[in-house]
């Protein structure tokens, strides 16, 4: 069996973020692979481990940048790469066809991603590679089984845990709380210099989505700050609580 | 063109909040506004939408619609879209609802704006405000397909009551057993007798200045005075005083509550973009350089220890 991760390359979740030109300036941000995709590969690698898969594939669609990603995750332990390249400028649709393209002709039996990035927060491309593909998908994992060509994943969902078994081939989207990424050893850095990566064009889509502008948050009010005796900050904390805020107490 | 359409999220007839956001979201527009409700009897919740400004509710009906999944459910809305064709389709930003709305996107060929958090409608046109970054920046983008599809975040629309007709309407099935694809084995449901995390209207966060269980246990004291849910940031989950269902912040939950109270939390810049956009902030945290003053409207340079027990008693008064 084979498993592929999809790895987006995203901005260091520490990165301060500025405007330039009405757009995103990257000068200067260390970029990282997604946490979640992170945990993605690392649950792949386990598969590997506990001999439930052989491959590990990386897939990752951006710019020339994102070979640092698959490289990365190279060095975790999984066995080649693929990168698509693509404008990433490219929406949540015209990424999901690419992927699912290059994902189509690997053919894979475990589809593993992100449930989320961390930098567009949009939750949607492995849904759409799901239904771009005919297969299940199931979301924000915190534990997967395979056995009998079947997948069963625990899921952190609103107001509870769920429980859902699909058919294989199926995508599977994680949480960060699954496992602990591994980081990459020494060893490992330099196998995956010598480790296959396979680069080609993504196929061409139109975005559905359009950006209109970007914008930075309004500033915050610095608001009221006391040093003093416990009990006069908890007097004044609840005269706060009370009077402004107008909270009720139970 | 028919008017807006809310997906109502439920879960055995409770209703979650945002539903009413979206209601009250979708009224302000002026157009007609449905209610979509998917379940195995759900036509007596119809009066409940209305009192929120339902025109229609569309009661989608019938065991293969008993708990949400995901086939049958898109089968089901692409069948109804394409014989009514609304405007606009508004689906709650949860486990179920981004499932749901990407899914059904992708089916349509059409694109999605995800977790939005303002919205502008206007003849047939949609234009979103995103959070991207972690809330670090603001995006605004246009949907260019039809109808209009978005993913609504929780708790940053007002609910407001506003009398609609609420007639309604049986559509169609066009869903079978043959589309479920996920066989749903269990789900075992969060026990707490607290607000869900996203759904409070206060927030009582703890982090690792709590110490341990029993500072976490003076936090929880604290939220049951005020109806609160308990929050934590990743060093308190990380410890496990706390479920991981109970993180705030980037790879957590995404709150905005009335009032968000921190406690022993330094303010990293992955924590805040969990509940920097809280209507009022306060923290407390011995540190007088904690990052999270930054951001809060009351914060007191104190221990939690000391001053979360004088408060508790402070409120009784
Ligand atoms: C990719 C990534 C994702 C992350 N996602 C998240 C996330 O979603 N949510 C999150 O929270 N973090 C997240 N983090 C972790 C984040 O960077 C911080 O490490 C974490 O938020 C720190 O938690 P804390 O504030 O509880 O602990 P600390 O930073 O250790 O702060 C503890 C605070 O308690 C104060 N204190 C100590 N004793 C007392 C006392 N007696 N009374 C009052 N105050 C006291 C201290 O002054 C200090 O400010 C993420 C990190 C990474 C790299
Ligand atoms: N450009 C990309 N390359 C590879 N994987 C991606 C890309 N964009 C999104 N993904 C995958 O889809 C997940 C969710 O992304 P998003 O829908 O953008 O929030 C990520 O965690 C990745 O696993």
């Amino acid at each position: 069996m084979k498993v592929l991760v999809c790895v987006k390359q995203t901005f260091d979740t520490e990165a301060k973020i500025e405007l330039k030109d009405g757009k995103i300036a990257d000068a200067g941000i260390n970029l990282i692979i997604n946490p979640y995709d992170e945990v993605a590969v690392e649950g792949g690698i386990q598969l590997k481990e506990k001999k439930v898969v052989d491959e590990v594939v990386v897939l990752s669609a951006g710019s020339d940048k994102a070979m640092d990603a698959i490289r990365t995750a190279l060095a975790m332990g999984a066995d080649r790469g693929i990168l698509i390249k693509q404008d990433t400028g490219a929406d949540e649709y015209a990424r999901a066809i690419a992927l699912a393209a290059a994902i189509k002709e690997e053919n894979p039996d475990i589809i593993l991603a992100g449930h989320v990035a961390a930098d567009d927060g949009s939750s949607q491309v492995p849904t759409r590679i799901a239904e771009i593909l005919g297969l299940p998908h199931i979301n924000v994992i915190t534990n997967v089984e395979i056995a009998d060509g079947k997948a069963t994943c625990t899921c952190e969902a609103d107001g509870g845990t769920l429980v859902a078994e699909v058919a294989l081939p199926a995508v599977i989207s994680s949480q960060v709380s699954w496992n602990e990424p591994r980081y990459p050893s020494m060893k490992g850095i330099m196998q995956a210099k010598k480790k296959p990566v396979t680069t080609a064009d993504a196929v061409a889509a139109d975005n559905k989505v359009k950006i209109i502008e970007f914008a930075m948050p309004p500033a915050k009010q610095a608001g009221v700050k006391i040093d003093d005796e416990p009990d006069v900050c908890a007097a004044k904390l609840a005269d706060w609580m009370l009077n402004t805020v107008k909270i009720e107490v139970k | 063109m028919a008017g807006t359409w809310v997906i109502v999220e439920q879960r055995d007839g409770n209703i979650r909040k945002v539903t009413y956001e979206m209601l009250s979201e979708a009224k302000k527009i002026g157009d007609e506004v449905s209610a979509v409700v998917f379940g195995k009897s759900v036509e007596g919740m119809a009066s409940e939408f209305a009192k929120y400004g339902a025109d229609k509710v569309y009661a989608v009906e019938g065991d293969v619609f008993a708990e949400y999944n995901t086939g049958a459910y898109v089968a089901q809305l692409a069948a109804m879209i394409a014989e009514y064709s609304p405007n606009a389709v508004l689906f709650a930003h949860t486990f179920n609802g981004r499932d749901f709305a990407s899914r059904l996107a992708q089916k349509l060929e059409a694109g999605l704006a995800t977790d939005a958090i303002a919205v502008e409608l206007s003849a047939g046109r949609g234009v979103f405000t995103r959070a991207i970054y972690a809330g670090k920046a603001i995006a605004k983008v246009e949907v260019t397909t039809n109808p209009v599809l978005a993913t609504i975040r929780a708790g940053v629309m007002e609910v407001a009551e506003s009398a609609g007709a609420g007639a309604v309407v049986k559509p169609a099935i066009a869903a079978t057993a043959g589309d479920v694809y996920q066989n749903i084995k269990s789900f075992v449901p969060t026990v707490s007798a607290r607000p869900d995390l996203t759904e409070a209207e206060t927030v009582v966060s703890g982090g690792r200045g709590c110490k341990g269980p029993d500072g976490i246990k003076i936090v929880e004291t604290l939220a049951d005075l005020l109806g609160a849910a308990v929050g934590g940031s990743r060093a308190s989950i990380d410890s496990g005083w706390l479920g991981h269902e109970l993180q705030v912040g980037q790879t957590g939950k995404v709150v905005c509550p009335n009032l968000y109270i921190a406690a022993g939390i330094s303010g990293a810049i992955q924590h805040l973009a969990g509940m920097s956009s809280s209507k009022f902030i306060a923290a407390i945290n011995t540190d007088p350089e904690a990052p999270i003053f930054n951001v809060s409207d009351f914060g007191v340079v104190a221990d939690l220890f000391k001053v979360i027990p004088t408060l508790c008693t402070e409120l009784k008064k």
